[in-house]
C-alpha cells in the first residue's frame, strides 16, 4: 500500500517513484505487478469514473509552453533540462488520456514522435506513469517518446502547447456529460474549439470518437460549425493509420467493442479560416 | 466548526462591496463615478452634474456597478453589474438607450472602436457581443440580443478591452489568462481566432488590470504588486517593473500590510509613455514611464497624497491626457485630480475637484478598511486550506462511512 501512497503525492517522473518503481520490480513478489507481464495491475489503481473539471486545481501547471521539462517526461531523449533546446516538441497530445491505451499504440507507430497525454484524475494518471516506466524497463529502447501529465486540459492547455505546436489532439470517448447543465463541462465544445484551434498546426488533426450518440452528434455539429475545421474525407480517414486505432487501442474503445457497442467518429483538419 | 463557517460565510457577505470606478470621456466633456449601485456623471463643461434620464424601459441599476467605459469616441457609455444589466447610454444627451440582459453577474464591458458593438463579460467567462446597428439612426434598439462569442473556460473575466487599432479583443481571466483574440468582421458569428495568450503570471497573484496601448503593447497589472509590460501579438513578456518594492519603501512605517500589496488599477495615457499605477496601502499613486522602442518600464515618481486612508480603486485618464482622475472609496474626496504635465517626472499639481459628485463628506475609515479587504478579495481566488477543504466534503455521499 505504501508504494502507491508515495506515488501519489509526488508530480513528474519523480525520483522518488522511480525508487520504489525499481525496489518493486525487484521483488519478485510484489502484488501490484502482473507476475507475467510485470506491468502494473489495473486493479489496484481503482479511480472514479469522472472528475470534475470545474473545480479548483490543486496541481502545478507550467507557467508557459516553454518551461515545461521535457527532461521529466522523456528523459533519455532529453537527459538534463539545459540540453533542451527547444528543437524537438511534443506534437500529439492525448487529452483525457485515460489508461494510455492509445498512446501506447501510437509510441511504436511514430517512434520520432514526442506524444503526451493529459489526465485530470491523478490516479489513472500515476497508473499510466507506472505502466509507461514498466514498458520502458521491459522494452528498452522503446516508449520513449511518450508521456503523461496531470492537468486540467480544459483550463491549462495553453500552458502546455504553443501556437501551432500540436499536429494532431485525441479526444476518445470523453464524458457525455448528459444534463444540459453540465453540457459546459463537455471537452468539446465551440468557445474550446478555439483554444484546440489555437495550438494545432494549420493541417493538424482533431480526432474523436463516443459510444454515445448524444455527444457524437454534439461534437460534430460544434467542429462543423467551427471555421477554423474542416471534416477529413472518406478518402483521406481510408489513408489515415491513427483513424483506425481510435476504436481498438484505447481500453475504453475495446469495452465498448467487447459489449458490441456502437462508436461515432469524428475527424476534422485545422484550416485557415477565411475572413 | 458550523459555526466559524457560517461567520466566515457572513463576513465575506459584509465586505462585498463593490470599489468605486472612474471612466473619463475620452476628450473629458465628462466623467462618470460608480459607487455601489449609483452612477454619477458630472458635465465637465457645463459644471453641473448630470440627470440621467432612462427611456430604454429597463429596470434601473439596483446592484453593484461592477464595470462603466467610454467608447473610443465617447458618444456611447455603458455600465454593468452585479444586477445583470448591460445598460447602453447614448453621452449626448446623456439617456439610456438600451439595457440588455445578462443571464449572469456582469464582470467586464467593452465598446468596440467603431462603436458598432458593445461586448460584456460574465462570471461564466463568456464574453457575449451586442449589435448597435441602427442605434445611429437614432432609432430605439429593438430585440438585440446579445450573442456569446468566446470564453474562457469558467473562470472569471477580470478585464475586456479592445486594442486601439480595433484589430483584438483582449480578455484577463481570474486563472492568470490573457487571451488575445482577433475581433473579426462579423462579431456575431464568434471570436475564433485567437492571436496569442499572455501567460507568465502563474503562480502570482493574478491579474488587476491591464490597459493596451499602441503600437502592439499591453501593460498589466497584478497581485504581486508587478506592472508587467507585453507583447500582445506575439504573447512576449517584455519587462516586470517591481512597483511593491517601491511601495513597500513608503510603508516602513505602516508594517501591518502583507508583503505583496496588490496593484488595484493602473491607467496609460493614450500615447503609452507614462503609466499610473494604483496600488494597494500606497497613499497615492505611482507613475512609470514606459519606453516603447526600449521595451522597458521604470518608476518616475510616486505622488503622495496625504490624506487619511486614501485608497485609490480606480483610475481614469482622458486622451487629451492632462489630467488623471482618482476614485477612492468612501472617504469623501472622490474625485480628485492630479494634473499632469505629460512630462515624465514634472511637476505635479495636487487640486481637489469641489463638489464634483455629490458624495457625502463624511470619512469612514471602517468603511475604507472594508473596501480594502473587498478589494483584495475580488483579486485572489478563495484558498482553503486542507482541513477546511475536508470539512466542506464532509457532506458528500461517496465520504460517509458505511455501516
Amino acid at each position: 500500500m505504501c508504494s502507491i501512497s508515495v506515488s501519489q503525492v509526488s508530480f513528474g517522473w519523480s525520483i522518488s517513484v522511480n525508487l520504489v518503481w525499481r525496489e518493486m520490480l525487484e521483488n519478485e513478489a510484489n502484488p501490484y505487478l502482473s507476475k507475467t507481464t510485470r506491468l502494473p495491475r489495473k486493479r489496484f489503481y481503482r479511480a472514479r469514473a469522472h472528475s470534475n473539471p470545474l473545480s479548483d486545481s490543486h496541481f502545478p501547471v507550467p507557467v508557459a509552453p516553454s518551461q515545461v521539462d521535457y527532461s521529466l517526461h522523456y528523459p533519455q531523449l532529453f537527459p538534463s533540462s539545459d540540453q533542451d533546446d527547444g528543437s524537438q516538441k511534443i506534437k500529439f497530445a492525448d487529452i483525457g488520456c485515460g489508461f494510455g491505451g492509445l498512446l501506447i499504440s501510437l509510441s511504436t507507430l511514430f517512434p520520432e514522435t514526442l506524444m503526451i497525454g493529459m489526465e485530470l484524475r491523478d490516479k489513472v494518471t500515476e497508473y499510466v506513469k507506472e505502466r509507461i516506466l514498466a514498458l520502458r524497463v521491459a522494452n528498452p529502447g522503446q516508449y520513449q517518446n511518450i508521456s503523461v501529465a496531470r492537468t486540467n486540459s480544459m483550463k491549462y492547455i495553453p500552458n502546455y502547447f504553443e501556437k501551432g505546436q500540436l499536429s494532431k489532439m485525441f479526444f476518445l470517448f470523453p464524458d457525455p456529460h448528459f444534463k444540459e447543465k453540465n453540457h459546459r463541462r463537455r471537452v468539446i465544445s465551440m468557445h474550446l474549439l478555439d483554444e484546440y484551434a489555437y495550438a494545432l498546426e494549420v493541417g493538424g488533426i482533431i480526432y474523436t470518437i463516443t459510444d454515445v450518440e448524444e455527444l457524437g452528434e454534439w461534437m460534430k455539429a460544434c467542429l462543423e460549425d467551427h471555421p477554423m475545421f474542416e471534416a477529413l474525407t472518406e478518402e483521406d480517414l481510408e489513408a489515415d493509420p491513427v483513424a483506425k486505432l481510435l476504436g481498438s487501442a484505447t481500453e475504453e474503445g475495446q469495452k465498448v467493442a467487447r459489449n458490441g457497442g456502437q462508436t461515432f467518429q469524428t475527424v476534422y483538419r485545422r484550416i485557415m479560416p477565411n475572413i | 466548526m458550523d459555526e466559524t463557517t457560517m461567520e466566515e460565510g457572513d463576513h465575506s457577505r459584509d465586505t462585498e462591496v463593490a470599489p468605486a470606478l472612474v471612466a473619463v470621456h475620452p476628450t473629458q466633456r465628462s466623467v462618470a463615478v460608480a459607487v455601489g449601485s449609483d452612477l454619477r456623471v458630472f458635465d465637465l463643461q457645463g459644471g453641473c452634474s448630470v440627470s440621467l434620464v432612462d427611456d430604454s424601459g429597463g429596470r434601473p441599476h439596483n446592484d453593484s456597478i461592477r464595470a462603466i467605459c467610454y467608447g473610443a469616441k465617447g458618444k456611447l457609455f455603458v455600465s454593468a453589474g452585479d444586477d445583470k444589466l448591460v445598460k447602453i447610454w447614448n453621452t449626448d444627451p446623456w439617456s439610456c438607450i438600451y439595457t440588455v440582459s445578462s443571464e449572469k453577474r456582469v464582470s467586464a464591458v467593452a465598446i468596440s472602436n467603431d462603436a458598432l458593438f458593445v461586448c460584456f463579460a460574465d462570471k461564466f467567462g463568456v464574453v457575449w457581443a451586442v449589435d448597435l446597428d441602427g442605434f445611429h439612426e437614432n432609432q430605439v434598439l429593438v430585440n438585440k440580443k446579445a450573442v456569446p462569442i468566446l470564453a474562457h473556460y469558467c473562470s472569471i473575466i477580470t478585464s475586456l478591452e479592445f486594442s486601439p487599432d480595433g484589430q483584438f479583443i483582449v480578455s484577463a481571466d481570474r486563472d492568470f489568462k490573457i487571451r488575445v483574440t482577433m475581433f473579426p468582421k462579423k462579431p456575431l458569428d464568434g471570436a475564433h481566432e485567437i492571436q496569442s495568450f499572455c501567460l507568465g503570471l502563474y503562480p502570482a497573484l493574478p491579474l488587476s488590470a491591464f490597459q493596451i496601448i499602441p503600437q502592439g503593447f499591453l501593460v498589466s497589472g497584478s497581485g504581486d504588486s508587478t506592472v508587467r509590460l507585453w507583447d500582445i501579438t506575439s504573447g512576449s513578456l517584455l519587462d516586470t517593473c517591481e512597483v511593491g518594492a517601491e511601495a513597500g519603501l513608503l510603508q516602513s512605517n505602516g508594517g501591518e500590510e502583507e508583503c505583496y500589496p496588490a496593484v488595484t488599477d493602473l491607467c496609460a495615457t493614450p500615447d503609452g509613455s507614462l503609466v499610473a499605477v494604483a496600488i494597494q496601502s500606497l497613499s497615492g499613486i505611482m507613475l512609470l514611464s514606459c519606453n516603447l522602442s526600449a521595451k522597458t518600464l521604470s518608476i518616475v515618481k510616486v505622488v503622495t497624497i496625504m490624506e487619511e486612508a486614501f485608497i485609490p480603486t480606480s483610475l481614469g485618464i482622458s486622451s487629451a491626457a492632462e489630467l488623471l482622475w482618482i476614485v477612492t472609496d468612501s472617504v469623501g474626496y472622490d474625485p480628485i485630480v492630479l494634473e499632469d504635465n505629460e512630462v515624465p517626472g514634472g511637476v505635479q499639481l495636487l487640486e481637489k475637484l469641489q463638489g464634483s459628485v455629490s458624495i457625502q463628506k463624511e470619512v469612514f475609515l471602517a468603511a475604507a478598511e472594508t473596501v480594502k479587504s473587498a478589494m483584495r478579495s475580488l483579486l485572489i481566488k478563495k484558498q482553503y486550506s486542507v482541513e477546511k477543504r475536508e470539512f466542506r466534503k464532509k457532506g458528500r455521499n461517496d465520504r460517509k462511512i458505511k455501516q
